[in-house]
């Protein structure tokens, strides 16, 4: 486990998509290199055959009919969108066209 | 009008049965304390630097409140059949969507969004006709113990307003201990409910994952997260959780099994003889090192009245409990970074255009997520996506999993020689607002030590007043744990705690607590 670096953090950042200011990588970098070192045991207080836990009680998977429901109008789904037309979110374009 | 809001939901019911009192009544002389101790109604300006009283509401819904009020004192005028809680005000955490009422999760990201339907809580206190005050203010997303990591101003104690409430629900905490609502609900994904209820001296509880439905709350850490009562009595939150628990086909995590009768239990434990045989773990890892002296006095202490009522007290011991801390914060965190990943600039909320260059969807979702989340709420997402990250998967995430199974082993055990098990909510009181160590974070995560093992586990978790510091005088809380689906014992053992602790002190505890019109009178805000 390699020590947390500003360039760490930049890419984890593209990966999230938050675009982060230099003073920001730098900070977060040695906040998540302490937080890092201090779950490292973590690790180390398990071994392979401790099974995984998920979910804190047993689920089942929750089958229904495939029926419509009560479910909202385009209208109402539409309302908090920043942008939409035509009944759809309207979104800035996909293709780096710049 | 100061008596109304000091009485308890069993207490109004009461009132409103015999005509006493009516719904209009109650909820009118809540609003009116809301509006005379959160602030300036809710003005934004001084919401935003923290200027303006408690700050434990970030939206007043007093017109349909006064309306959903006047139709139940009609029907009850009219001898028709109530619900038990009808009339009563409640609070809810701008966690929970709510039609009509903005709901912004205390960020940026949602300011002014309206959802477009109703969570099924909120629903189920439509149905038991009960007037919706408003919407309480929290860690921003529920990210936080203090309150501050609100994007609309902190909330402050009522016991001394220069420290934290509690978080992330410190908003529902004040809510009910400042006397602005009789009950609150809130959720809680590490302590959210118990951790700010311990500082505020009221009584959060987190009910059995998947007792209550979950749909139409926003998702922190979908594994974690449980919606939850506060109120300032036991009683009050047995009543509440009775009333907006049980299966729903919306939340697949939602349990397909009874109610329990938490109002009965109650009952039963506050009555004479309630406690006997009882037998009551204290974990030996949360009771000692790491707790501050005043905490451990009056958790002693109650452990005494216990014993004194003829409870049993025995040691109990979670090994794994010194890993729940860096577990709890890989699981979350993970969690987080997933069910974040939708405040996109797309569908709802904020879109936030970047200043310069190309104006790509990529490069939108980047500059709106720059913009829209707070600190903390960056911080777990970074981290999350770290744990998430290949190569480091199974060594934080795996891992951290593996852990929850080392904890739940824990529990089992402990429950076979204990029915609860007790420990301090928290390590210390409420300290001050600001102190939140800074390029420190673990330093205040330590903090949730004694109550995120709970959510790790599954099990249900109460916490409720036991007393003030003496270092301080701020209030104590104590946290009693049930297995899975026993969330009935809690409301059994909690109840006749309080007894025991109000018939030494003479009346409840928040009797003690400073008058706060007084306290917002004299502080400097500006500080």
């Amino acid at each position: 486990m390699s020590a947390i670096t500003r360039e760490t953090v930049a890419h984890l950042a593209e990966l999230a998509r938050i675009e982060m200011k230099d003073d920001e990588l730098t900070a977060l970098a040695s906040e998540l290199e302490i937080i890092v070192e201090s779950v490292k045991s973590v690790s180390d207080a398990v071994s392979d055959d401790i099974p995984a836990t998920s979910h804190p009680l047993p689920l089942q998977n929750v089958f229904r009919e495939d029926v419509v429901g009560n479910t909202l109008t385009a209208e109402e789904a539409l309302d908090g969108a920043p942008d939409a037309e035509d009944g759809k979110f309207k979104v800035p374009a996909i293709l780096d066209e710049g | 009008m100061t008596d109304i809001i000091k009485l308890s939901a069993a207490e109004l019911v009461a009132k409103m049965e015999s005509g006493e009192l009516t719904s209009v009544e109650i909820t009118q002389a809540h609003i009116d304390h809301i509006i005379a101790t959160d602030g300036q109604p809710l003005d934004a300006d001084n919401r935003a630097a923290g200027k303006s009283g408690l700050n434990a509401f970030l939206h007043l819904n007093a017109e349909e409140a006064l309306e959903v009020a006047r139709g139940v004192d009609e029907d009850r005028a009219a001898g028709k059949e109530l619900p038990a809680l009808a009339g009563v005000p409640i609070a809810i955490k701008d966690l929970i969507v709510t039609k009509g009422q903005p709901t912004t999760a205390a960020s940026r990201m949602l300011e002014g969004w309206m959802s477009p339907y109703d969570g099924t809580v909120t629903q189920k206190v439509r149905e038991a006709r009960m007037p919706i005050l408003g919407k309480t203010n929290l860690d921003e997303f529920a990210m936080g113990s203090t309150t501050e990591h609100s994007a609309f101003g902190v909330t402050r104690n009522p016991w001394s307003l220069d420290r934290i409430p509690g978080g992330s629900g410190g908003g529902s905490a004040v809510a009910v201990a400042g006397y602005q609502a009789p009950l609150a609900l809130g959720t809680d994904t590490g302590g959210s409910i118990r951790q700010p209820a311990a500082v505020t001296g009221s009584v959060g509880v987190k009910p059995t994952y998947g007792s209550i439905s979950r749909y139409g709350v926003i998702a922190m850490a979908s594994s974690l997260d449980q919606v939850g009562p506060c109120a300032r009595t036991v009683m009050d939150t047995a009543l509440l959780h009775e009333a907006v628990a049980g299966h729903d086909p919306l939340d697949s995590t939602s349990q397909n099994r009874p109610v329990g009768n938490f109002v009965d239990a109650a009952r039963e434990g506050a009555a004479e003889g309630g406690l006997k045989g009882l037998r009551v773990g204290v974990i030996k890892e949360l009771s000692g090192e790491g707790f501050q002296e005043g905490v451990l006095n009056r958790f002693n202490e109650s452990l005494e009245l216990l014993k004194n009522a003829g409870a049993e007290i025995v040691e109990v011991s979670l090994p794994s409990v010194k890993e729940a801390i860096g577990a709890y914060y890989l699981i979350m965190s993970s969690e987080v970074s997933s069910n974040l990943a939708k405040y996109d600039g797309v569908r709802f909320g904020l879109r936030v255009l970047p200043e310069e260059g190309p104006i790509t969807i990529e490069r939108v979702m980047s500059a709106t997520r720059a913009a829209g989340f707070g600190d903390e709420a960056k911080r777990r997402i970074i981290l999350g996506t770290y744990a998430l990250s290949a190569g480091y998967y199974d060594a934080y995430y795996g891992s951290a999993q593996k852990v929850r199974t080392l904890i739940q082993r824990d529990y089992a055990k402990a429950f076979e020689v204990a029915d609860v098990l007790v420990s301090p909510t928290a390590p210390t009181t409420a300290f001050k607002l600001g102190a939140e160590s800074k390029g420190d974070p673990m330093a205040l995560y330590k903090g949730d030590i004694a109550t995120v093992p709970t959510n790790l586990a599954g099990v249900p978790s109460i916490s409720l007043p036991a007393g003030l510091a003496d270092e301080d005088s701020l209030p104590v809380g104590i946290q009693f744990t049930a297995p899975a689906h026993e969330d009935a014992r809690l409301y059994r053992v909690g109840a006749g705690l309080e007894a025991l602790l109000e018939s030494q002190w003479g009346a409840p505890l928040h009797e003690q607590m400073p008058d706060t019109l007084e306290l917002i009178r004299d502080f400097d805000f500006g500080a």
